[in-house]
């Protein structure tokens, strides 16, 4: 058994014990990491839409992508084309043009969402479409990735992610180019829930 | 206070007005300093090619010329780096902790012991300062750009008591010039690239003098600039300090 | 001359494209510093990465045993491999018990080290790489030139050519959108087809059993969620305690990496997906021999972000390819020793130990340290070339004995000063090839001080 030979390996190698250092939680003072947050989502790529006072989600998506013909969503108040609970294969996915997911937690140092498998209801749905909405509740913006961890927990559900921006490679001489494998683009919406 | 001249191997051989700016210097700054004269080298060639074993001798014979003095100053901080962090494998007597302690770069010296605050010379040139690596990452005589640190240089501070002078900005800050001892004849091709490459940042920004606390970075420097026949003069930081003119 | 030093020569021929090259990676290494120093804490984070994996390693027997007991719990299938054939085996043995024929990889240095490209197409699966980096440089038949960016030694010239001849882009075509865009649709069928993909960890968490794996092009989660079966294979260093210390090493990777605040996706992958299966292969591979080297074993802290080659002006100046290892730079030198001290005996002195890779690794590694420390042991062992072994003899005792330093400093400064040119510039003096020699003054400092101090 290979196990039994690396931990015995490790235990005749390893060093004395070194002590776990304690992380303390580097709060920046700034009581307000809304706007860090869209600024540093913005850096990142990532548009970013207030929309409190908008005329809905359904019309904001249609004005942004007027194209999308194929739309998918596990919110109820996103209208679909596409039932999500009812495809047959996830390759079905390929044709979403846009999708729509609620997001957890912002991260202000990096304009990062934390997202669940529950929240995609399939776990491709963000990789795999054209483009990206997030819904993000403007309360849930934490300063940094130490507190966002403090804030979820990771095995709550059996996948769960960062989202910092549209898919990106610089693989090519080193020229950033905007929808590698993933969504071409993220849109952030911050809006307040009631 | 029992100072010690410690004299490099190179620079005793190759660049005398280097050792006697820095002896003229110290004398003028007040410091009574003593050159023992038996003294060779600190035995770096060796230790990194990887036989340290080899300078085991020069080790011993470096720590019984110069443990009875306070302090041990030398133009240059890669030997002063060899003796603090690489004289570990012998035994640790006293004597040999007194010297790993005491052995000082001379800015070191000058800033932290002398606590020199102005200086009579000035050097009216365009000067770009060579932050050398065993000075700037191993003795920490400033910041290195890696490091999100308050900006702090004790060569800039220093070349900034002399009159005249117009400090340059890089746009490399503190590359290293590719000299690293037997690295510059075991690869002699990158060796001399990133010779060239800092050279021409130097050039580029007008630099009339180079300057460094290391004359085995100036060697190197100065050996491309004399083989290209570029229009740059090389200076170690001890004779500006001191005033001698290009 | 060392292997190194001759590839390096090699590359270093074509000065414009080392330009090029040098300037591509410097730009990195300056967003590196732009984002490091937007973090006022940078240096603390990096002391207490460096100390979370100093305890890490410290437990690691406990924390592996940790990890694979909670991932099973999870619904995880773990298995654990000595070296690189076994685990190369233990793929394909998974592959064979769900009949994969087609399969896709997002990055992982540990699979490259492993070889596992070639041991699956040997055995009749497609494997396809879905990094751009990667995809580039298998379509070209190299191996990676840079950890991060696999194809960082490629222009995009290249690529297109390459591009077109493989994928039937344009001829000509080097714009990187538009090929961007043509390995986005090669790779999207590859995705919709492939029955298991296979990824890295950049970090596995022993409380919670799950792998995290950090990607900017989203290709690892194309991979892991549109296959039924996924695989994540990870060296056994890539445990840390708690996701808590993952706020630690998430603010330090992208931007050590690339100077990003973050990767566009950091994925944390617990269990399987609904009727599909999840594996997790756990590496020794010479790691385990690595702990045991106290004077080396800090090298297991490694992260994998890039930054010392990115900021190594060798490395910058010679290419990935030139250190002959997957994990080429500073990281590379002083991993490789402990697999075949022979083999990459030239590697440590691939450096003039200008500490820049020290300061700025993520998790202080302190690499030129290390690179020291490689080269007294290759000398011991006594894998120093012969003429430079003497010469270092001779040298200890020159320099020990103060009347045969002198007799020889003066005997050297004479030749410098009276032999003619083809005596000092030839083919044995390498300094001399495009450098001069230093000009020897007539009096040493000693002959100096003696005459003026009166001595």
């Amino acid at each position: 058994m290979s196990k039994s030979k690396i931990i015995a390996a490790i235990q005749k190698n390893k060093p004395a014990e070194v002590l776990l250092p304690s992380i303390p939680s580097f709060e920046t003072g700034n009581a307000k990491p809304f706007d860090a947050f869209v600024a540093t989502a913005e850096a990142g790529g990532s548009q970013v839409f207030r929309i409190s006072d908008s005329p809905g989600l359904n019309t904001v998506i249609n004005t942004l992508f007027p194209e999308a013909v194929n739309i998918a969503s596990p919110l109820p108040t996103v209208r679909s084309t596409i039932d999500l609970e009812k495809i047959q294969s996830t390759t079905d996915l390929e044709s979403v043009d846009v999708a729509v997911i609620k997001g957890q937690l912002g991260v202000a140092e990096n304009g990062a969402v934390w997202v669940t498998e529950a929240d995609c209801g399939q776990r491709v749905l963000p990789f795999i479409t054209q483009h990206l909405i997030i819904l993000l509740d403007p309360a849930d913006i934490v300063h940094n990735m130490q507190e966002a961890y403090q804030r979820i927990p990771v095995d709550a559900t059996g996948f769960g992610l960062f989202i910092a921006g549209p898919s990106k490679t610089a693989d090519i001489e080193q020229s950033l180019v905007i929808g590698a494998q993933g969504a071409r683009s993220l849109t952030i919406f911050l809006e307040a829930s009631q | 206070m029992k100072v010690g001249l410690f004299i490099p191997c190179y620079i005793d051989q190759f660049y005398p007005q280097v050792a006697i700016a820095s002896l003229e210097l110290l004398e003028k700054l007040g410091c009574q300093v003593a050159y023992p004269f038996r003294q060779t080298c600190c035995g770096q060639p060796m230790a990194n090619t990887g036989c340290e074993q080899d300078a085991v001798a020069t080790y011993h014979h470096f720590v019984e010329l110069f443990h009875a003095f306070d302090y041990i100053v030398a133009p240059s901080g890669s030997c002063v780096y060899h003796v603090r962090k690489h004289y570990d494998i012998i035994e640790q007597t006293e004597a040999v902790k007194r010297v790993r302690e005491n052995t000082l770069d001379l800015s070191e010296f000058l800033l932290d012991v002398l606590k020199v605050e102005s200086l009579d010379s000035s050097f009216p040139y365009k000067v770009g300062l060579h932050q050398s690596c065993h000075g700037l990452r191993g003795l920490r005589l400033g910041t290195g750009s890696e490091r999100v640190l308050e900006k702090d240089s004790k060569l800039q501070a220093l070349l900034r008591l002399v009159k005249g002078i117009e400090l340059v900005e890089l746009s490399r800050a503190d590359e290293c010039c590719g000299f690293g001892g037997t690295f510059a004849i075991n690869e002699p091709a990158i060796s001399v690239k990133m010779g060239k490459d800092r050279i021409a940042d130097h050039e580029s920004k007008g630099v009339e003098v180079l300057t460094a606390g290391d004359m085995s970075c100036l060697m190197h420097l100065e050996s491309i600039i004399r083989r290209q026949q570029k229009n740059i003069k090389v200076k170690h930081i001890a004779e500006i300090l001191n005033g001698v003119q290009p | 001359m060392n292997q190194h030093a001759q590839k390096a020569a090699e590359f270093i021929r074509n000065e414009s494209r080392t330009d090029w090259h040098d300037e591509a990676l410097w730009f990195i290494r300056s967003k590196r510093d732009k984002a490091a120093h937007g973090i006022p804490e940078w240096e603390e984070l990096r002391e207490l990465a460096s100390q979370v994996k100093s305890h890490v390693l410290s437990k690691l027997d406990q924390y592996l045993e940790q990890f694979e007991a909670r991932a099973i719990q999870n619904g995880v299938q773990v298995h654990w491999a000595a070296d690189a054939e076994e685990h190369n085996r233990i793929v394909h043995s998974i592959l064979k018990r769900h009949q994969v024929q087609h399969l896709v990889k997002s990055k992982s240095m540990l699979t490259e080290e492993c070889h596992l490209n070639d041991y699956l197409i040997e055995r009749g699966i497609e494997v396809v790489d879905t990094d751009l980096g990667e995809r580039i440089i298998q379509l070209k038949g190299e191996p990676p030139s840079h950890i991060v960016m696999p194809a960082i030694h490629l222009k995009k010239e290249e690529v297109g050519e390459l591009f077109h001849e493989k994928l039937h882009t344009e001829k000509g075509a080097t714009d990187p959108k538009y090929l961007t865009e043509a390995a986005r649709q090669h790779l999207r069928q590859k995705f919709l087809t492939a029955q298991a993909a296979i990824t890295g960890v950049n970090f596995a968490i022993a409380e919670t059993g799950g792998v995290v794996v950090c990607t900017n092009e989203g290709n690892a989660d194309m991979g892991v969620h549109l296959a039924p079966v996924q695989i994540h294979c990870m060296g056994i260093e890539k445990i840390i305690p708690k996701a808590e210390h993952l706020g630690i090493f998430t603010r330090l990777l992208a931007r050590s990496a690339t100077g990003q605040p973050i990767t566009i996706y950091t994925s944390h992958y617990h269990r399987p997906k609904t009727g599909g299966a999840m594996h997790v292969v756990i590496v020794d591979n010479g790691r385990t021999a690595q702990l045991g080297r106290e004077d080396f074993r800090n090298s297991l802290k490694c992260i994998r972000c890039g930054a010392c080659m990115n900021t190594c002006p060798i490395y910058r100046r010679s290419g990935g390819h030139s250190y002959g290892y997957t994990v080429p730079g500073p990281i590379g030198s002083i991993l490789t020793p402990g697999l075949d001290l022979k083999k990459y005996s030239g590697l440590p002195f691939a450096s003039t130990l200008c500490g820049s890779c020290s300061d700025v690794c993520p998790v202080k590694i302190n690499i030129h340290e290390q690179l020291y420390r490689w080269r007294q042991v290759i000398a011991e062992q006594g894998h120093l070339p012969a003429a430079k072994r003497q010469s270092m003899k001779w040298a200890g005792r020159v320099l020990s004995r103060p009347g045969w330093y002198n007799f020889f400093g003066k005997i050297g400064r004479w030749a410098i000063r009276r032999l003619p040119r083809p005596f000092l510039y030839n083919r044995f003096n390498e300094w001399g090839k495009d450098r001069e020699l230093p000009e020897p003054p007539r009096q040493s400092f000693k002959e100096w001080y003696r005459e003026n101090k009166r001595l």
